[in-house]
Protein backbone atom coordinates (compact mmCIF):
# COMPACT_ATOMS: atom_id res chain seq x y z
CA UNK A 1 0.00 0.00 0.00
CA UNK A 2 1.18 3.33 -0.79
CA UNK A 3 0.09 6.68 0.63
CA UNK A 4 -0.13 9.67 -1.31
CA UNK A 5 0.34 13.67 -0.49
CA UNK A 6 0.03 15.98 -3.16
CA UNK A 7 0.44 19.98 -2.82
CA UNK A 8 -1.96 21.36 -5.09
CA UNK A 9 -3.69 24.94 -6.01
CA UNK A 10 -7.35 25.42 -4.05
CA UNK A 11 -9.04 25.95 -7.00
CA UNK A 12 -7.74 22.52 -9.11
CA UNK A 13 -9.49 20.53 -5.63
CA UNK A 14 -12.58 19.80 -7.04
CA UNK A 15 -11.00 18.31 -10.58
CA UNK A 16 -8.61 16.63 -8.75
CA UNK A 17 -11.69 14.75 -6.44
CA UNK A 18 -13.38 14.06 -9.22
CA UNK A 19 -10.19 12.21 -11.52
CA UNK A 20 -9.45 10.22 -8.13
CA UNK A 21 -13.29 9.47 -8.50
CA UNK A 22 -13.00 8.21 -11.87
CA UNK A 23 -10.00 5.81 -10.75
CA UNK A 24 -11.56 4.71 -7.98
CA UNK A 25 -10.30 5.86 -4.94
CA UNK A 26 -13.04 5.98 -2.45
CA UNK A 27 -11.53 8.32 0.14
CA UNK A 28 -9.70 11.33 0.48
CA UNK A 29 -8.68 13.54 3.34
CA UNK A 30 -8.10 17.64 2.45
CA UNK A 31 -6.40 20.14 4.69
CA UNK A 32 -5.63 23.78 3.68
CA UNK A 33 -2.06 24.48 4.24
CA UNK A 34 0.09 27.52 3.53
CA UNK A 35 3.59 27.20 2.30
CA UNK A 36 6.36 28.48 -0.65
CA UNK A 37 8.17 26.23 -3.09
CA UNK A 38 10.00 27.73 -6.37
CA UNK A 39 7.14 30.22 -6.56
CA UNK A 40 7.95 31.77 -3.42
CA UNK A 41 5.66 34.24 -1.97
CA UNK A 42 4.22 38.22 -3.34
CA UNK A 43 4.60 41.07 -1.97
CA UNK A 44 1.60 43.43 -0.44
CA UNK A 45 1.71 47.36 -0.13
CA UNK A 46 -0.14 48.60 2.29
CA UNK A 47 -0.13 52.93 2.92
CA UNK A 48 4.00 52.54 1.66
CA UNK A 49 4.61 49.80 3.99
CA UNK A 50 5.72 46.62 1.74
CA UNK A 51 5.08 43.28 3.57
CA UNK A 52 6.83 39.83 1.63
CA UNK A 53 4.07 37.16 1.94
CA UNK A 54 5.93 34.03 2.12
CA UNK A 55 3.62 31.35 2.37
CA UNK A 56 1.21 31.12 -0.04
CA UNK A 57 -2.99 29.20 0.30
CA UNK A 58 -2.06 25.73 -1.18
CA UNK A 59 -3.86 22.56 -0.61
CA UNK A 60 -2.50 19.71 0.81
CA UNK A 61 -4.81 16.37 -0.60
CA UNK A 62 -3.72 12.98 1.41
CA UNK A 63 -5.02 9.23 0.09
CA UNK A 64 -4.40 5.91 0.90
CA UNK A 65 -4.05 3.59 -2.22
CA UNK A 66 -2.79 -0.44 -3.31
CA UNK A 67 0.13 -0.62 -5.16
CA UNK A 68 -1.50 -1.52 -8.19
CA UNK A 69 -3.79 1.84 -8.24
CA UNK A 70 -0.43 3.92 -7.44
CA UNK A 71 0.42 4.82 -11.00
CA UNK A 72 -3.36 5.47 -11.83
CA UNK A 73 -3.75 7.76 -8.88
CA UNK A 74 -0.21 9.62 -9.57
CA UNK A 75 -1.60 10.05 -13.26
CA UNK A 76 -5.03 11.30 -12.58
CA UNK A 77 -3.38 14.21 -9.83
CA UNK A 78 -0.69 14.92 -12.00
CA UNK A 79 -2.84 15.33 -15.33
CA UNK A 80 -5.59 17.72 -13.51
CA UNK A 81 -3.87 19.54 -11.30
CA UNK A 82 -1.30 20.81 -14.17
CA UNK A 83 -1.56 24.66 -15.23
CA UNK A 84 1.71 24.52 -16.26
CA UNK A 85 2.56 27.35 -14.52
CA UNK A 86 4.80 27.79 -11.51
CA UNK A 87 3.33 26.79 -8.36
CA UNK A 88 1.21 24.28 -8.99
CA UNK A 89 2.32 21.78 -6.31
CA UNK A 90 3.68 18.45 -5.59
CA UNK A 91 3.05 15.00 -5.20
CA UNK A 92 4.76 12.84 -2.39
CA UNK A 93 4.39 9.44 -2.24
CA UNK A 94 5.92 7.18 0.74
CA UNK A 95 5.28 3.57 1.84
CA UNK A 96 2.05 2.48 4.11
CA UNK A 97 2.95 -0.26 6.58
CA UNK A 98 -0.86 -0.86 8.15
CA UNK A 99 -4.69 0.76 7.53
CA UNK A 100 -7.19 -0.20 10.01
CA UNK A 101 -11.14 0.81 9.90
CA UNK A 102 -11.75 1.66 13.40
CA UNK A 103 -15.50 0.75 12.81
CA UNK A 104 -15.06 -2.94 11.70
CA UNK A 105 -11.45 -3.64 12.84
CA UNK A 106 -10.61 -4.36 8.86
CA UNK A 107 -6.89 -4.39 8.26
CA UNK A 108 -4.47 -3.87 5.03
CA UNK A 109 -6.19 -3.33 1.61
CA UNK A 110 -9.80 -4.31 2.68
CA UNK A 111 -9.52 -1.37 4.96
CA UNK A 112 -9.04 1.20 2.35
CA UNK B 1 -7.22 51.02 35.60
CA UNK B 2 -6.53 51.06 39.19
CA UNK B 3 -3.85 53.01 39.96
CA UNK B 4 -4.74 55.16 36.50
CA UNK B 5 -8.04 56.46 37.60
CA UNK B 6 -7.00 59.15 40.84
CA UNK B 7 -4.34 61.03 38.71
CA UNK B 8 -6.66 61.18 35.65
CA UNK B 9 -9.58 62.68 37.79
CA UNK B 10 -7.40 65.11 39.44
CA UNK B 11 -5.90 66.46 36.35
CA UNK B 12 -9.27 67.07 35.18
CA UNK B 13 -10.32 69.16 38.86
CA UNK B 14 -6.83 70.77 38.41
CA UNK B 15 -6.81 72.03 35.02
CA UNK B 16 -10.17 72.98 35.64
CA UNK B 17 -9.89 74.75 39.17
CA UNK B 18 -7.02 76.22 37.54
CA UNK B 19 -9.24 78.36 35.12
CA UNK B 20 -11.40 79.47 37.78
CA UNK B 21 -9.11 81.41 39.80
CA UNK B 22 -7.25 82.68 36.74
CA UNK B 23 -10.28 83.97 34.76
CA UNK B 24 -12.57 84.56 38.12
CA UNK B 25 -12.33 88.58 37.81
CA UNK B 26 -13.19 88.86 34.30
CA UNK B 27 -15.97 90.65 33.84
CA UNK B 28 -18.87 88.45 32.05
CA UNK B 29 -18.96 89.95 28.81
CA UNK B 30 -22.15 91.05 26.33
CA UNK B 31 -22.14 87.66 24.25
CA UNK B 32 -23.22 87.25 20.90
CA UNK B 33 -26.60 85.31 22.32
CA UNK B 34 -26.94 88.71 24.36
CA UNK B 35 -27.31 90.95 21.64
CA UNK B 36 -29.11 88.61 19.33
CA UNK B 37 -31.63 88.23 22.16
CA UNK B 38 -32.11 92.15 22.43
CA UNK B 39 -33.00 92.96 18.62
CA UNK B 40 -35.55 89.30 19.06
CA UNK B 41 -34.87 87.83 16.02
CA UNK B 42 -36.36 84.34 16.34
CA UNK B 43 -34.58 81.21 14.29
CA UNK B 44 -35.60 80.10 11.35
CA UNK B 45 -36.98 76.71 11.01
CA UNK B 46 -35.22 75.20 8.19
CA UNK B 47 -31.57 76.24 9.56
CA UNK B 48 -32.74 74.91 13.08
CA UNK B 49 -34.11 71.15 11.79
CA UNK B 50 -30.56 71.37 9.06
CA UNK B 51 -28.28 72.45 12.12
CA UNK B 52 -29.66 69.08 14.24
CA UNK B 53 -28.91 66.76 11.18
CA UNK B 54 -25.73 68.29 10.33
CA UNK B 55 -24.84 67.34 14.12
CA UNK B 56 -26.29 64.02 13.69
CA UNK B 57 -23.98 63.39 10.67
CA UNK B 58 -21.02 64.26 12.71
CA UNK B 59 -21.53 62.49 15.52
CA UNK B 60 -21.74 59.46 12.36
CA UNK B 61 -18.50 60.25 11.63
CA UNK B 62 -16.93 59.61 15.03
CA UNK B 63 -18.70 56.40 16.05
CA UNK B 64 -18.51 54.97 14.40
CA UNK B 65 -16.91 56.16 11.14
CA UNK B 66 -13.65 57.11 12.44
CA UNK B 67 -13.44 54.28 14.63
CA UNK B 68 -13.99 51.92 11.79
CA UNK B 69 -11.59 53.54 9.59
CA UNK B 70 -9.03 53.14 12.69
CA UNK B 71 -10.18 49.78 13.22
CA UNK B 72 -9.36 47.84 10.25
CA UNK B 73 -6.02 49.31 9.72
CA UNK B 74 -4.57 48.20 13.21
CA UNK B 75 -3.51 43.95 14.02
CA UNK B 76 -6.83 41.99 14.99
CA UNK B 77 -5.37 41.94 18.28
CA UNK B 78 -5.99 45.78 19.05
CA UNK B 79 -9.85 45.84 17.19
CA UNK B 80 -10.87 46.79 20.25
CA UNK B 81 -8.49 49.28 21.71
CA UNK B 82 -8.54 51.81 18.64
CA UNK B 83 -12.96 50.89 18.75
CA UNK B 84 -13.06 52.04 22.80
CA UNK B 85 -10.43 54.86 22.56
CA UNK B 86 -12.64 56.70 20.20
CA UNK B 87 -16.00 55.64 21.60
CA UNK B 88 -14.63 56.86 25.63
CA UNK B 89 -13.34 59.88 24.13
CA UNK B 90 -16.33 60.82 22.42
CA UNK B 91 -18.34 60.57 25.38
CA UNK B 92 -15.82 61.78 27.78
CA UNK B 93 -15.29 65.16 25.54
CA UNK B 94 -18.90 65.51 25.24
CA UNK B 95 -19.51 65.56 29.10
CA UNK B 96 -16.25 68.02 29.34
CA UNK B 97 -18.11 70.34 26.62
CA UNK B 98 -20.80 71.04 28.36
CA UNK B 99 -19.12 71.81 31.65
CA UNK B 100 -16.18 74.21 30.42
CA UNK B 101 -15.05 73.64 26.88
CA UNK B 102 -17.72 75.56 25.14
CA UNK B 103 -17.56 78.80 27.68
CA UNK B 104 -13.59 79.07 27.14
CA UNK B 105 -14.33 78.31 23.93
CA UNK B 106 -17.24 80.71 22.49
CA UNK B 107 -17.46 83.40 25.25
CA UNK B 108 -15.72 86.69 24.98
CA UNK B 109 -12.29 86.62 26.98
CA UNK B 110 -8.99 87.91 25.77
CA UNK B 111 -7.23 86.47 22.01
CA UNK B 112 -6.58 83.03 23.24
CA UNK B 113 -8.96 82.37 25.95
CA UNK B 114 -12.51 82.76 26.18
CA UNK B 115 -14.36 83.14 29.58
CA UNK B 116 -15.97 81.35 31.95
CA UNK B 117 -19.40 83.37 31.48
CA UNK B 118 -21.01 80.14 30.17
CA UNK B 119 -19.61 76.93 32.43
CA UNK B 120 -22.35 74.25 33.01
CA UNK B 121 -23.91 75.94 30.12
CA UNK B 122 -24.86 78.73 32.12
CA UNK B 123 -27.24 81.09 30.39
CA UNK B 124 -27.78 78.78 28.10
CA UNK B 125 -31.76 78.03 27.36
CA UNK B 126 -34.27 76.97 24.53
CA UNK B 127 -34.44 80.74 24.13
CA UNK B 128 -31.24 82.12 23.70
CA UNK B 129 -29.93 82.56 19.98
CA UNK B 130 -26.54 81.90 18.28
CA UNK B 131 -25.11 84.09 15.70
CA UNK B 132 -24.56 83.06 11.70
CA UNK B 133 -22.91 84.53 9.44
CA UNK B 134 -25.14 86.34 8.14
CA UNK B 135 -26.75 89.53 9.67
CA UNK B 136 -30.33 89.29 11.78
CA UNK B 137 -30.20 85.30 10.92
CA UNK B 138 -29.44 83.28 14.33
CA UNK B 139 -29.80 79.57 15.29
CA UNK B 140 -30.74 78.21 18.86
CA UNK B 141 -27.98 78.05 20.89
CA UNK B 142 -28.43 74.65 22.18
CA UNK B 143 -28.00 73.51 18.67
CA UNK B 144 -25.05 75.51 18.20
CA UNK B 145 -23.64 73.96 21.67
CA UNK B 146 -24.03 70.54 20.73
CA UNK B 147 -22.71 70.83 17.27
CA UNK B 148 -19.68 72.43 18.26
CA UNK B 149 -19.28 69.56 20.95
CA UNK B 150 -18.83 67.40 18.02
CA UNK B 151 -16.01 68.70 16.39
CA UNK B 152 -14.52 69.06 20.08
CA UNK B 153 -14.82 65.17 20.13
CA UNK B 154 -14.10 64.62 16.92
CA UNK B 155 -10.01 66.39 17.43
CA UNK B 156 -8.74 64.59 20.44
CA UNK B 157 -9.90 61.08 18.76
CA UNK B 158 -7.80 61.56 15.45
CA UNK B 159 -4.88 62.05 17.64
CA UNK B 160 -5.63 57.80 18.47
CA UNK B 161 -4.27 57.09 14.89
CA UNK B 162 -0.63 58.33 15.70
CA UNK B 163 -0.10 55.95 18.76
CA UNK B 164 -2.47 53.18 17.92
CA UNK B 165 -1.54 49.74 19.43
CA UNK B 166 0.87 50.69 22.13
CA UNK B 167 -0.79 53.06 24.70
CA UNK B 168 -1.90 52.95 27.69
CA UNK B 169 -5.99 53.32 27.66
CA UNK B 170 -6.09 55.48 31.43
CA UNK B 171 -2.80 57.37 29.64
CA UNK B 172 -4.43 58.07 27.12
CA UNK B 173 -7.76 59.35 28.38
CA UNK B 174 -5.40 61.28 30.70
CA UNK B 175 -3.66 63.15 27.94
CA UNK B 176 -6.88 64.00 26.36
CA UNK B 177 -8.64 66.19 28.87
CA UNK B 178 -5.01 68.36 28.86
CA UNK B 179 -4.84 68.42 25.11
CA UNK B 180 -8.27 69.11 25.00
CA UNK B 181 -8.29 71.85 27.81
CA UNK B 182 -5.36 73.57 26.77
CA UNK B 183 -5.25 73.09 23.12
CA UNK B 184 -8.38 72.18 21.75
CA UNK B 185 -10.47 75.31 23.45
CA UNK B 186 -7.74 77.92 23.03
CA UNK B 187 -7.10 76.88 19.28
CA UNK B 188 -10.94 77.09 18.87
CA UNK B 189 -11.36 80.19 20.24
CA UNK B 190 -8.22 81.82 18.72
CA UNK B 191 -9.35 80.61 15.17
CA UNK B 192 -13.53 81.13 15.33
CA UNK B 193 -14.44 83.35 18.44
CA UNK B 194 -15.72 86.39 17.16
CA UNK B 195 -18.50 88.88 17.85
CA UNK B 196 -20.99 87.90 15.39
CA UNK B 197 -22.01 90.04 12.05
CA UNK B 198 -24.71 92.14 14.03
CA UNK B 199 -22.15 93.74 15.59
CA UNK B 200 -20.27 94.99 12.87
CA UNK B 201 -22.58 97.98 12.11
CA UNK B 202 -20.07 101.03 11.39
CA UNK B 203 -16.62 101.02 11.02
CA UNK B 204 -16.01 102.18 14.52
CA UNK B 205 -18.06 99.40 15.82
CA UNK B 206 -16.44 96.81 13.36
CA UNK B 207 -12.99 97.87 14.66
CA UNK B 208 -14.30 97.73 18.53
CA UNK B 209 -15.91 94.08 17.71
CA UNK B 210 -13.03 92.92 15.94
CA UNK B 211 -10.51 93.59 18.85
CA UNK B 212 -12.86 91.26 20.80
CA UNK B 213 -12.27 88.44 18.18
CA UNK B 214 -9.65 85.38 18.61
CA UNK B 215 -6.15 85.98 17.74
CA UNK B 216 -5.77 83.70 14.63
CA UNK B 217 -9.37 85.03 13.29
CA UNK B 218 -7.55 88.79 14.05
CA UNK B 219 -5.05 87.89 11.79
CA UNK B 220 -7.28 87.68 9.33
CA UNK B 221 -7.02 83.63 8.88
CA UNK B 222 -10.08 82.06 6.74
CA UNK B 223 -11.18 78.12 8.37
CA UNK B 224 -14.62 77.66 7.48
CA UNK B 225 -14.78 74.30 9.25
CA UNK B 226 -11.68 73.39 10.85
CA UNK B 227 -8.18 72.81 9.06
CA UNK B 228 -6.47 74.31 11.67
CA UNK B 229 -8.65 73.95 14.65
CA UNK B 230 -9.12 70.35 14.06
CA UNK B 231 -6.75 68.83 11.58
CA UNK B 232 -3.37 70.64 11.87
CA UNK B 233 -4.04 70.76 15.63
CA UNK B 234 -4.93 66.68 15.93
CA UNK B 235 -2.11 66.13 13.73
CA UNK B 236 0.58 67.94 15.20
CA UNK B 237 -0.12 66.47 18.76
CA UNK B 238 -0.69 63.05 16.82
CA UNK B 239 3.31 63.63 15.28
CA UNK B 240 4.57 64.72 18.64
CA UNK B 241 3.14 61.13 20.32
CA UNK B 242 4.22 59.24 17.91
CA UNK B 243 7.71 60.50 18.73
CA UNK B 244 6.94 61.06 22.26
CA UNK B 245 5.74 56.69 22.85
CA UNK B 246 7.91 56.01 20.34
CA UNK B 247 7.68 52.59 17.93
CA UNK B 248 5.86 49.81 18.65
CA UNK B 249 7.47 46.68 18.62
CA UNK B 250 8.69 45.03 15.56
CA UNK B 251 8.21 47.84 13.36
CA UNK B 252 9.44 47.36 9.86
CA UNK B 253 10.44 44.39 10.96
CA UNK B 254 7.08 42.12 11.50
CA UNK B 255 4.55 42.36 9.51
CA UNK B 256 1.65 44.74 10.75
CA UNK B 257 -1.20 44.70 8.08
CA UNK B 258 -4.49 46.26 8.39
CA UNK B 259 -6.80 43.25 9.55
CA UNK B 260 -9.33 44.33 7.47
CA UNK B 261 -9.23 46.83 4.77
CA UNK B 262 -13.26 46.47 4.21
CA UNK B 263 -13.93 47.93 7.70
CA UNK B 264 -11.11 50.98 6.90
CA UNK B 265 -13.72 51.57 3.48
CA UNK B 266 -16.79 51.59 5.77
CA UNK B 267 -15.59 54.20 8.44
CA UNK B 268 -13.89 55.76 4.91
CA UNK B 269 -17.66 56.17 3.85
CA UNK B 270 -19.14 57.21 6.71
CA UNK B 271 -16.48 60.17 7.50
CA UNK B 272 -16.97 61.05 3.70
CA UNK B 273 -21.04 61.22 4.08
CA UNK B 274 -20.70 62.37 7.75
CA UNK B 275 -18.31 65.41 6.44
CA UNK B 276 -21.20 67.01 4.89
CA UNK B 277 -22.35 67.20 8.08
CA UNK B 278 -19.04 68.77 9.29
CA UNK B 279 -18.44 71.39 6.07
CA UNK B 280 -21.83 72.27 5.09
CA UNK B 281 -23.17 72.83 8.81
CA UNK B 282 -20.60 74.96 9.46
CA UNK B 283 -22.46 77.19 7.51
CA UNK B 284 -24.69 77.19 10.47
CA UNK B 285 -27.76 77.87 7.87
CA UNK B 286 -29.04 76.15 4.64
CA UNK B 287 -28.57 78.06 2.34
CA UNK B 288 -26.75 78.72 -1.08
CA UNK B 289 -23.58 79.14 0.09
CA UNK B 290 -24.62 75.74 1.85
CA UNK B 291 -25.05 74.19 -1.03
CA UNK B 292 -22.21 75.34 -2.43
CA UNK B 293 -19.70 74.09 0.46
CA UNK B 294 -21.71 70.59 0.09
CA UNK B 295 -20.76 70.78 -3.96
CA UNK B 296 -17.06 71.55 -2.76
CA UNK B 297 -16.73 68.99 -0.29
CA UNK B 298 -17.97 66.33 -2.63
CA UNK B 299 -15.80 67.35 -5.38
CA UNK B 300 -12.32 68.07 -3.67
CA UNK B 301 -12.81 64.24 -2.11
CA UNK B 302 -13.48 62.81 -5.41
CA UNK B 303 -9.96 64.81 -6.72
CA UNK B 304 -7.88 63.42 -3.85
CA UNK B 305 -9.18 59.96 -4.33
CA UNK B 306 -8.35 59.98 -8.13
CA UNK B 307 -5.23 61.86 -7.74
CA UNK B 308 -4.05 59.40 -4.65
CA UNK B 309 -5.21 56.48 -6.52
CA UNK B 310 -3.36 57.46 -10.01
CA UNK B 311 -0.14 58.54 -7.93
CA UNK B 312 -0.11 55.21 -6.44
CA UNK B 313 -0.94 53.38 -8.73
CA UNK B 314 1.83 54.96 -10.88
CA UNK B 315 4.20 54.62 -8.04
CA UNK B 316 3.68 51.54 -6.73
CA UNK B 317 2.33 49.61 -9.70
CA UNK B 318 -1.29 49.05 -8.05
CA UNK B 319 -4.44 51.23 -7.33
CA UNK B 320 -4.85 49.80 -3.22
CA UNK B 321 -8.56 50.35 -1.62
CA UNK B 322 -6.51 51.72 1.57
CA UNK B 323 -5.16 54.06 -0.69
CA UNK B 324 -8.60 55.82 -2.16
CA UNK B 325 -9.59 55.23 1.67
CA UNK B 326 -6.90 57.31 2.44
CA UNK B 327 -7.25 60.03 -0.50
CA UNK B 328 -10.55 60.18 0.40
CA UNK B 329 -10.05 61.50 3.67
CA UNK B 330 -6.86 63.49 2.55
CA UNK B 331 -9.35 65.71 0.43
CA UNK B 332 -11.77 65.78 3.21
CA UNK B 333 -9.34 67.55 5.11
CA UNK B 334 -7.68 69.94 2.79
CA UNK B 335 -11.30 71.14 1.66
CA UNK B 336 -12.24 71.74 5.52
CA UNK B 337 -10.86 75.12 5.51
CA UNK B 338 -11.53 76.03 2.23
CA UNK B 339 -15.05 74.93 1.66
CA UNK B 340 -17.06 78.00 2.23
CA UNK B 341 -14.42 80.43 0.17
CA UNK B 342 -13.50 78.36 -2.50
CA UNK B 343 -15.51 77.35 -6.06
CA UNK B 344 -16.25 73.92 -7.32
CA UNK B 345 -13.20 73.98 -9.68
CA UNK B 346 -10.83 75.17 -7.19
CA UNK B 347 -12.41 72.58 -5.32
CA UNK B 348 -10.98 70.12 -7.25
CA UNK B 349 -7.63 71.35 -8.15
CA UNK B 350 -7.34 71.34 -4.11
CA UNK B 351 -8.48 67.84 -3.90
CA UNK B 352 -5.76 66.53 -6.39
CA UNK B 353 -2.59 68.03 -4.83
CA UNK B 354 -4.24 66.80 -1.40
CA UNK B 355 -4.40 63.63 -2.97
CA UNK B 356 -0.69 63.18 -4.51
CA UNK B 357 1.04 65.05 -1.49
CA UNK B 358 -0.41 63.43 1.60
CA UNK B 359 0.56 60.06 -0.68
CA UNK B 360 4.15 61.38 -0.56
CA UNK B 361 3.91 62.34 2.89
CA UNK B 362 3.05 58.54 4.06
CA UNK B 363 4.79 56.92 2.10
CA UNK B 364 7.92 58.70 1.34
CA UNK B 365 8.33 61.37 4.41
CA UNK B 366 7.09 58.77 6.77
CA UNK B 367 9.74 56.72 6.18
CA UNK B 368 12.37 59.35 5.85
CA UNK B 369 11.77 60.73 8.61
CA UNK B 370 11.63 57.31 10.68
CA UNK B 371 8.64 57.93 13.03
CA UNK B 372 6.03 55.22 13.93
CA UNK B 373 2.85 57.28 13.08
CA UNK B 374 0.69 54.11 12.95
CA UNK B 375 -2.12 55.36 10.90
CA UNK B 376 -1.06 58.32 9.40
CA UNK B 377 -2.49 61.07 11.34
CA UNK B 378 0.05 63.26 10.74
CA UNK B 379 0.60 62.42 7.03
CA UNK B 380 -3.12 63.08 6.26
CA UNK B 381 -4.20 65.25 8.99
CA UNK B 382 -1.20 67.75 9.03
CA UNK B 383 -0.35 67.37 5.55
CA UNK B 384 -3.49 67.59 4.60
CA UNK B 385 -5.00 70.58 6.65
CA UNK B 386 -1.52 72.64 5.88
CA UNK B 387 -2.40 72.23 2.47
CA UNK B 388 -6.32 73.22 2.58
CA UNK B 389 -5.13 76.20 5.17
CA UNK B 390 -2.76 77.71 2.93
CA UNK B 391 -4.59 76.79 -0.25
CA UNK B 392 -7.57 78.59 1.22
CA UNK B 393 -6.01 81.88 0.86
CA UNK B 394 -5.26 80.85 -3.17
CA UNK B 395 -8.32 79.29 -4.09
CA UNK B 396 -10.31 81.89 -2.33
CA UNK B 397 -9.84 84.27 -4.82
CA UNK B 398 -12.66 85.49 -6.73
CA UNK B 399 -10.10 85.37 -10.29
CA UNK B 400 -10.00 81.42 -9.59
CA UNK B 401 -13.54 80.71 -8.92
CA UNK B 402 -13.43 82.15 -4.98
CA UNK B 403 -16.08 83.56 -3.01
CA UNK B 404 -13.76 86.50 -1.80
CA UNK B 405 -14.20 87.47 2.08
CA UNK B 406 -17.44 89.21 2.85
CA UNK B 407 -16.59 92.79 4.65
CA UNK B 408 -19.59 92.86 7.04
CA UNK B 409 -19.20 96.55 7.75
CA UNK B 410 -19.49 97.61 4.01
CA UNK B 411 -21.82 94.87 3.27
CA UNK B 412 -20.25 93.33 0.20
CA UNK B 413 -17.34 90.88 -0.73
CA UNK B 414 -13.87 93.24 -0.48
CA UNK B 415 -11.40 93.69 -2.46
CA UNK B 416 -9.20 90.37 -2.68
CA UNK B 417 -5.16 90.37 -1.80
CA UNK B 418 -3.92 87.06 -2.42
CA UNK B 419 -0.76 87.38 -1.16
CA UNK B 420 -1.77 89.25 2.19
CA UNK B 421 -4.68 86.49 2.81
CA UNK B 422 -2.04 83.26 2.52
CA UNK B 423 0.26 85.68 4.83
CA UNK B 424 -2.92 85.37 7.07
CA UNK B 425 -3.14 82.04 6.47
CA UNK B 426 0.21 80.98 7.32
CA UNK B 427 -0.35 82.95 10.33
CA UNK B 428 -3.32 80.56 11.71
CA UNK B 429 -0.99 77.34 10.45
CA UNK B 430 2.14 78.46 12.43
CA UNK B 431 0.64 79.55 15.29
CA UNK B 432 -1.63 76.65 15.49
CA UNK B 433 1.41 74.14 15.13
CA UNK B 434 3.49 75.83 17.75
CA UNK B 435 0.88 76.38 20.41
CA UNK B 436 -0.32 72.54 19.77
CA UNK B 437 2.74 70.84 19.36
CA UNK B 438 3.99 72.57 22.83
CA UNK B 439 0.93 71.90 24.90
CA UNK B 440 1.11 68.04 23.56
CA UNK B 441 4.86 68.00 24.58
CA UNK B 442 4.66 68.83 27.89
CA UNK B 443 1.23 66.57 28.00
CA UNK B 444 2.50 63.40 27.32
CA UNK B 445 5.58 64.40 29.67
CA UNK B 446 3.12 64.74 32.72
CA UNK B 447 1.07 61.85 31.63
CA UNK B 448 3.96 59.68 31.30
CA UNK B 449 5.66 61.04 34.51
CA UNK B 450 2.71 60.42 36.21
CA UNK B 451 0.68 56.81 35.11
CA UNK B 452 3.12 56.04 31.82
CA UNK B 453 1.88 56.43 28.54
CA UNK B 454 2.85 53.12 27.36
CA UNK B 455 1.81 49.60 28.04
CA UNK B 456 4.45 46.24 28.83
CA UNK B 457 6.41 44.73 26.02
CA UNK B 458 4.12 41.83 27.07
CA UNK B 459 1.01 43.63 26.89
CA UNK B 460 1.62 45.22 23.34
CA UNK B 461 3.00 41.66 22.17
CA UNK B 462 -0.86 40.01 23.49
CA UNK B 463 -2.93 42.90 22.28
CA UNK B 464 -4.14 45.62 23.81
CA UNK B 465 -8.21 44.15 23.35
CA UNK B 466 -7.27 41.50 26.38
CA UNK B 467 -4.69 42.88 28.38
CA UNK B 468 -6.58 46.33 28.18
CA UNK B 469 -10.08 45.92 28.08
CA UNK B 470 -10.27 41.89 28.99
CA UNK B 471 -11.82 41.09 25.42
CA UNK B 472 -11.54 40.42 21.92
CA UNK B 473 -12.92 41.49 18.73
CA UNK B 474 -14.35 38.57 17.06
CA UNK B 475 -14.90 35.65 18.74
CA UNK B 476 -15.88 33.38 15.49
Amino acid sequence: MKFVTAILKPFKLDDVREALSEVGVTGITVTEVKGFGRQKGHTELYRGAEYVVDFLPKVKLEVAVTDQQLDAVIDAIAKTANTGKIGDGKIFVSNLEQVVRIRTGETGAEAL
Amino acid sequence: MKSTLPPFFLCALLSFSGWLSAEESATAAVTVADLAAAAAPVANKGDTAWMIVATVLVILMIIPGLALFYGGMVRVKNMLSVLMQVFAIFAMIAVLWAIYGYSIAFTEGNAFFGGLSKVFLKGVTPESMAATFSKGVVIPEYIYVVFQLTFAAITPALIVGAFAERAKFGAVLMFMVLWFTFSYLPIAHMVWYWAGPDAYTDVEAGAKAAATAGFIFQRGALDFAGGTVVHINAGFAGLIGAIVIGKRIGFQKESMKPHSVTMTMIGASLLWVGWFGFNVGSNLEANGVAAMVFVNTLLATAGATLSWMGAEWIDRGKPSMLGAASGAVAGLVAITPACGFVGPMGSIVLGLIAGAVCFWAVTSLKNMLGYDDSLDVFGVHAVGGMLGALGTGIFAAPALGGTGVYDYVANAVGAYDMLAQVISQAWGVGVTIIWTSLVSLISYKIVDATIGLRVSDESEREGLDIREHGETAYNL
